[in-house]
């Protein structure tokens, strides 16, 4: 950044040689009437796609990860949760031979990524909507697509904090994963990422934002108690498994589990996945309002 | 890209929402280099007129150019070179006001110098103030610079002096009218008339979704007679008498107090005290002055509340 005009960082430097005196010679107390002429308009245009992109990525993370509420949700409950259910036998857990850590953890990593695609982001979308942040940033080059893309990154930059700090609090408990499960978890990752960023925009773009904060919460901790996310699908009550099977955080539960467990991905949490990403990012698009 | 061509070209611009028609069939043009005043009371259709130029808003019918380009299809070209400034901000109320603005110069690859544009608009005492903290015209401040970090060809500011002491708005009419100097087109809407006023070229006023009158202010206010003439006296003189001895329009605007509307001259007031004198009238108070834009813009728009 360096525009031909700026002066008023340093006022005692002479600008140019031979007119404004010698160099070292104090410069009279700079007053507001030491600024230079306003620099005219730039011909230089937008900072290039992958900067701007970048640029709000980057935003948007910092942004969520220096928030208190926003690092309770995303960080600190998932962790406890996988303390707690590691370390204490207060909940019943049926592991099926596993150790309770190896069980848990999977699980913990879906409800971190549906904390930050989904409460998080519809929170933050919500409110960013209705201070004109969107609208705003829209009107730079950033653009709405740009500001789209910025936020699912800023997402999967959130996304790689959890997934650091929660597999190294989980291998520190005694977590072995199986590293073939690694690129598998990862993929349902980025599927269940799509499915509930998508939900976070329809809600943040429809709702009021006050609206958007208690429907964000109740709604992640609805589906962590009764979605099969924590714990499988086959544990839960016979009419409710077949629902959890078919909602985005079941398949996501059980994607985790199989590609940890099973070195595989059950093909129907796949499908299911892919629906919902696919349905919600349609919605997301048609009543998405910007205003 | 011909240097005469207008900045903001609108025509039959119409805009409903919800079916009320907020915008009906506007036309308005803007012109480059200049400072473009939009007035018009709460609801005239002012903010959606200009979201519509800023791609923010798609027109339901009419055209909308802006610097030649039309903002729905020619976004990607238009937005490098047009600065926005939001009636309602547009900032992120948790990061630091120094922070959001060099975060907004990231997005254009030469912009003007932060630490300038800080000193300029005397944002350096809250730069490091979270935008939750921040006055109202502290953050109309730091709206502005957002709008101008990337030297924009136009900007479009809506109510930009909204909430600000008097001192701020000073600072800011200076650095608009710099910025004109330098090329800048300017397209600001105002409830204030003395900035519309004082800050420019072209006074464009709406009202129920249309123009209703434009001009330079000089214009808009000599169409009205140069000056007023305003006397208190009993209540229900012979107006139609009066203003035929005055040759001039005469109108009791409130019970004993009238306006005479035309040229006034020393010749008029002359004429008024001997007419009052002849039937034994007390005038008992008597003001003359210059119209102003205000009593323009309420003469066209009306002095009831809406």
């Amino acid at each position: 950044m360096t525009s031909p005009t700026t002066s008023s960082d340093q006022p005692v430097q002479p600008r140019r040689a031979g007119q404004s005196g010698q160099p070292g010679q104090a410069a009279p107390a700079a007053e507001p009437a030491a600024l230079g002429p306003v620099p005219g308009p730039s011909t230089a245009g937008a900072a290039s796609t992958r900067r701007r992109i970048f640029a709000q990525s980057a935003f948007e993370a910092k942004m969520i990860l220096r928030n208190g509420e926003q690092l309770m949700v995303t960080i600190l409950l998932p962790v406890m949760a996988l303390v707690g259910l590691s370390q204490t036998s207060i909940i019943d857990l049926d592991t099926a031979g596993r150790s309770r850590i190896d069980f848990i953890t999977p699980g913990i990593i879906a409800l971190a990524v549906m904390s930050a695609a989904f409460t998080s982001q519809a929170i933050a979308t919500a409110f960013d909507r209705r201070n004109g942040v969107l609208r705003l940033m829209a009107t730079t080059p950033l653009g709405r697509g740009g500001l789209l893309a910025s936020k699912i990154i800023g997402v999967l930059a959130v996304e790689a904090v959890q997934i650091v700090v929660i597999s190294a609090v989980a291998v520190g408990l005694g977590w072995r994963p199986d590293p073939v499960g690694i690129p598998l978890a990862l993929v349902a990752v980025l599927l269940g990422t799509a499915a509930f960023t998508s939900l976070a925009m329809l809600l943040a773009g429809t709702l009021r934002a006050e609206g958007v904060l208690a429907v964000a919460n109740i709604v992640l901790v609805l589906l962590t108690v009764l979605g099969a996310v924590l714990t499988p699908a086959e544990q839960l009550p016979d009419a409710l498994r077949h629902v959890a099977l078919l909602l985005p955080s079941g398949a996501l539960g059980e994607a985790m589990r199989g590609a940890f467990f099973d070195a595989s991905i059950p093909p129907f949490s796949l499908l299911v996945l892919l629906a919902w990403a696919a349905g919600l990012g349609w919605g997301a698009g048609k009543l998405f309002k910007w205003h | 890209m011909p240097s005469n061509s207008s900045a903001v070209e609108i025509s039959g611009l119409v805009k409903r929402y919800d079916g009320r028609e907020i915008v009906r069939r506007l036309d308005l043009v803007a012109r480059r280099g200049e400072i473009t005043a939009v007035l018009g009371p709460n609801g005239a259709g002012k903010t959606t007129t200009v979201e519509c130029c800023e791609g923010l808003r798609v027109p339901d019918s009419g055209t909308v150019r802006v610097l030649g380009l039309d903002p729905q299809t020619q976004g990607a070209e238009l937005r490098p070179r047009v600065g926005v400034m939001l009636q309602d901000g547009g900032l992120p109320t948790s990061v630091k006001a120094l922070e959001m603005l060099t975060h907004v110069s990231s997005m254009y690859a030469d912009p003007w110098d932060v630490g300038d544009l800080v000193e300029r608009l005397g944002l350096a005492s809250f730069a490091r103030t979270t935008v939750r903290r921040l006055s109202g015209g502290q953050r109309q401040r730091l709206a502005l610079a957002a709008a101008l970090v990337g030297r924009p060809e136009l900007v479009f500011l809506d109510e930009p002096s909204a909430g600000m002491d008097p001192q701020s708005r000073l600072a800011v009419w200076e650095l608009i009218r710099a910025l004109r100097a330098e090329g800048v087109s300017v397209v600001l809407t105002t409830h204030l008339m003395d900035e519309a006023e004082d800050l420019a070229d072209r006074v464009v006023v709406v009202d129920h979704g249309q123009v209703i009158a434009e001009g330079s202010p000089a214009d808009l206010v000599a169409a009205g007679g140069r000056a007023t003439l305003t006397f208190w006296a009993v209540p229900q003189l012979e107006t139609l008498s009066l203003a035929a001895a005055l040759g001039a329009g005469v109108q009791e605007s409130d019970p004993g107090c009238y306006t005479v509307s035309g040229a006034v001259t020393p010749a008029t007031l002359s004429t008024l005290t001997r007419w009052c004198a002849d039937r034994d009238i007390l005038v008992s108070r008597l003001s003359t002055g210059r119209r102003n834009l205000e009593d323009v813009f309420l003469d066209l728009t009306g002095r009831s509340l809406r």
